[in-house]
């Protein structure tokens, strides 16, 4: 079998291929819901049902978007450099510990202060996270992907410790949780009653501000250049090592406004279940918006919708919601099979 | 202090390394399998996740012990065959493909695992692999008890070992896997398909790593829970760098490791509770980073990792 370049696609046909792949996903997640003994049709309806077939499904699915938002850009930033970031997990969750640190009451400031403040120090702590395994492997030569998914593991059992000390809420009856926050570091929530919250509006923000340094600026330029060919980008004078730092540092100050925002906007404090697994996830959002800035806001409202809708659907269908998790697992792989078929011709040779 | 120093006279502390030891044992040398054929195998973390419970459902179910470990291994194979499929002759990205595969064979362990078992509160427990002195070896103080009191799986891990160093260097097969990690072009000329090699080593590897994990619901804590493998897998990707993916040399960073786990383990009972508990399970992770750090600088991949072959391309 050989792989045949052939030319650019058409914008139609580019956004043909993730259709394709979620089509193929469908396919083989229909086999398992048959296993299950459900019908497909009846549970992808129930699923599109739970995940934006009443304004509270709506709202509840683009609540979930809003982490997977970040995530996604933290991912598609850094990949987009070749900075194979899978840490986005333990990233989130510093800019969580931050957020609580600095939101319970140790600073008496106003909300218009305490909010930048404490998002622009959740991103510090999350910029500096992820610059220790950009630096290992531009000082070192040591594999990013391996430092940065056993940090993950150091940083929730960090948590975890603060949670149990330091950070525990005294009037928590022993749950190992942290205290709320102050009303003043609450981002408010966008329609009165709802869950969804301003975190959203920043997420959405965020998107257009990564679009523009990816497109606009001389920085997203030289990350282009280093994804797509180091040496090369060495050679035409591009300081790769600097470039490569400085993409560490915007992938993991937005992971970290993913933990910001669940906890300022949406749970008030810190647990250990503060993310199912978001960083994880935003690699797949990012992969299914083909690493572009404003399609990830579509891909993780996409698979948000999935987590959402599945949940709904397994409390009346049986189905175990984990499909949801094997979907997305699948969207991910058939969709660097579609790019790939999307640049190539396979020839049976 | 001296009772910390203590611990490493008794039998007992080098009787758990070893076990501990065991399940990395497999998952790494199926890691360094795939690395010296040229393939990063990060799905390793999910293969390990379906092994685990693939071994432990044969057995739930009424098969035998021997034959959980084949279907563990099987199972293991055919998600190998998966990312084979996408990475070798498709070229697909090693990175996002392995990511992906683990995503994937978790979510499908914990989807078949509660439909299998709905509404299971306490994960049901097997009667596993019970331990197997060899007679008169076992009786030899510390060493021998260590190494020859262990259940027949971890006889086999080291068995493993042997056999795949054997293979890697003494076989024209080895010859063909290792040359296709480093020369591939070079083994095209031979008329050996790299493809095939390749697909064929990570089907291998991936078996290792499905046993790897099969260990610990079969001999190590006899039934299946959520994210027991707890980044097991990572840690044999750093144990194949720290090992500069030879067999012998991962063998012993994995019994070294191992070591140092169980070490901790029983220092944590000393301090009674003075240092929090997470420090001493956070170790594991950061000696990962720091023995890839250590050997980062005179590590010698093999040439061809990572870089996808196309015939008749150079």
């Amino acid at each position: 079998m050989r792989l045949e370049p052939k030319p650019a696609p058409s914008l139609a046909e580019t956004l043909l291929y993730p259709v394709g792949a979620i089509v193929a996903t469908l396919v083989i997640a229909s086999l398992l819901v048959l296993a299950a003994g459900a019908s497909p049709f009846s549970v992808f309806a129930l699923v599109a049902r739970g995940a934006a077939g009443s304004q509270f499904a709506i709202v509840e699915t683009l609540t979930r978007a809003t982490p997977l938002i970040f995530t996604g850009l933290a991912v598609a930033v850094a990949f987009r450099a070749r900075l194979w970031n899978i840490g986005a997990e333990a990233q989130l969750y510093a800019g969580a510990v931050i957020t609580v640190v600095l939101g319970t009451g140790l600073l008496p400031l106003p909300s218009f202060l305490l909010i930048p403040l404490i998002a622009i120090a959740a991103m510090l702590a999350g910029a500096l996270l992820l610059l220790g395994p950009a630096m290992l492997k531009t000082r070192f030569g040591v594999d990013e992907v391996v430092t940065t998914l056993l940090l993950n593991f150091v940083v929730i059992l960090f948590v975890s410790m603060l949670l149990e000390g330091v950070l525990k809420d005294p009037t928590g009856l022993g749950w190992p949780q942290s205290q709320k926050l102050i009303a003043e570091a609450r981002l408010p929530r966008i329609i009165q009653g709802k869950r969804l919250h301003y975190g959203f509006v920043l997420a959405l923000v965020s998107a257009v501000v990564v679009w523009i340094i990816m497109k606009k600026t001389a920085l997203g330029f030289e990350m282009r250049a280093v994804g797509h060919n180091p040496e090369a980008a060495f050679f035409a004078g591009i300081p790769v090592n600097r470039v490569l730092a400085k993409t560490a540092l915007l992938s993991g100050g937005l992971a970290a406004l993913a933990g910001f925002s669940e906890v300022a906007g949406l749970k008030g404090n810190l647990t250990l279940d503060l993310s199912p697994g978001y960083g994880y996830t935003g690699i797949v959002v990012a992969m299914l918006a083909m690493l572009n800035p404003l399609g990830v806001v579509a891909a993780a409202i996409f698979v948000a919708g999935i987590f959402v809708g599945a949940d709904a659907m397994s409390r009346t269908a049986g189905v175990p919601s984990y499909i949801a998790d094997v979907m997305v697992a699948t969207a991910l792989l058939t969709m660097v099979v579609a790019i790939l078929l999307s640049r190539y011709r396979l020839r049976w040779a | 202090m001296t009772e910390a120093l203590e611990i490493l006279f008794t039998a007992s502390f080098w009787v758990a390394a070893i076990r501990i030891a065991s399940p990395l044992i497999f998952a790494t040398m199926g890691e360094l399998i795939c690395e010296r054929a040229g393939v990063l195998n990060l799905g390793i973390e999910g293969i390990m996740t379906v092994g685990a419970f693939a071994g432990w459902f044969t057995v739930y179910s009424g098969g035998d012990l021997w034959t959980g470990v084949l279907v563990a291994a099987l199972s293991g194979a055919a998600f190998g065959l998966l990312h084979g499929t996408l990475t070798v002759p498709l070229g697909l990205s090693q990175h996002v493909v392995g990511i992906g595969i683990t995503l994937l064979a978790t979510s499908l362990t914990y989807f078949t695992y509660r439909l299998a078992l709905p509404e299971v509160t306490s994960p049901p427990k097997i009667e596993p692999f019970q331990p197997l002195p060899i007679p008169g070896l076992s009786k030899i103080p510390i060493l021998g008890e260590a190494l020859f009191s262990q259940t027949p799986l971890t006889y086999l891990a080291f068995l493993t070992v042997a056999i795949v160093a054997w293979v890697l260097y003494r076989t024209p097969l080895g010859l063909a896997v290792r040359a296709a990690g480093e020369n591939p072009t070079a083994v095209e000329a031979q008329g050996i398909s790299v493809s095939g090699i390749r697909i064929g080593a990570v089907m291998a590897g991936s078996a290792l790593m499905a046993v790897g994990g099969a260990f610990l619901t079969m001999s190590a804590f006899n039934s299946f829970f959520f994210e027991m493998i707890n980044g097991r897998g990572w840690i044999c990707i750093a144990l194949v760098v720290f090992g500069s993916w030879r067999p012998g040399k991962a063998l012993l960073g994995a019994i070294l490791f191992a070591a140092f786990d169980a070490y901790q383990v029983r220092l944590q009972q000393l301090t009674g509770g003075i240092v929090p508990y997470q420090i001493f399970l956070m170790m594991p992770y950061l000696l990962s980073i720091l023995a890839l750090v250590l050997v980062a600088r005179r590590a010698t991949y093999p040439k061809a990792l990572m870089i996808p072959y196309q015939k008749g391309e150079r």
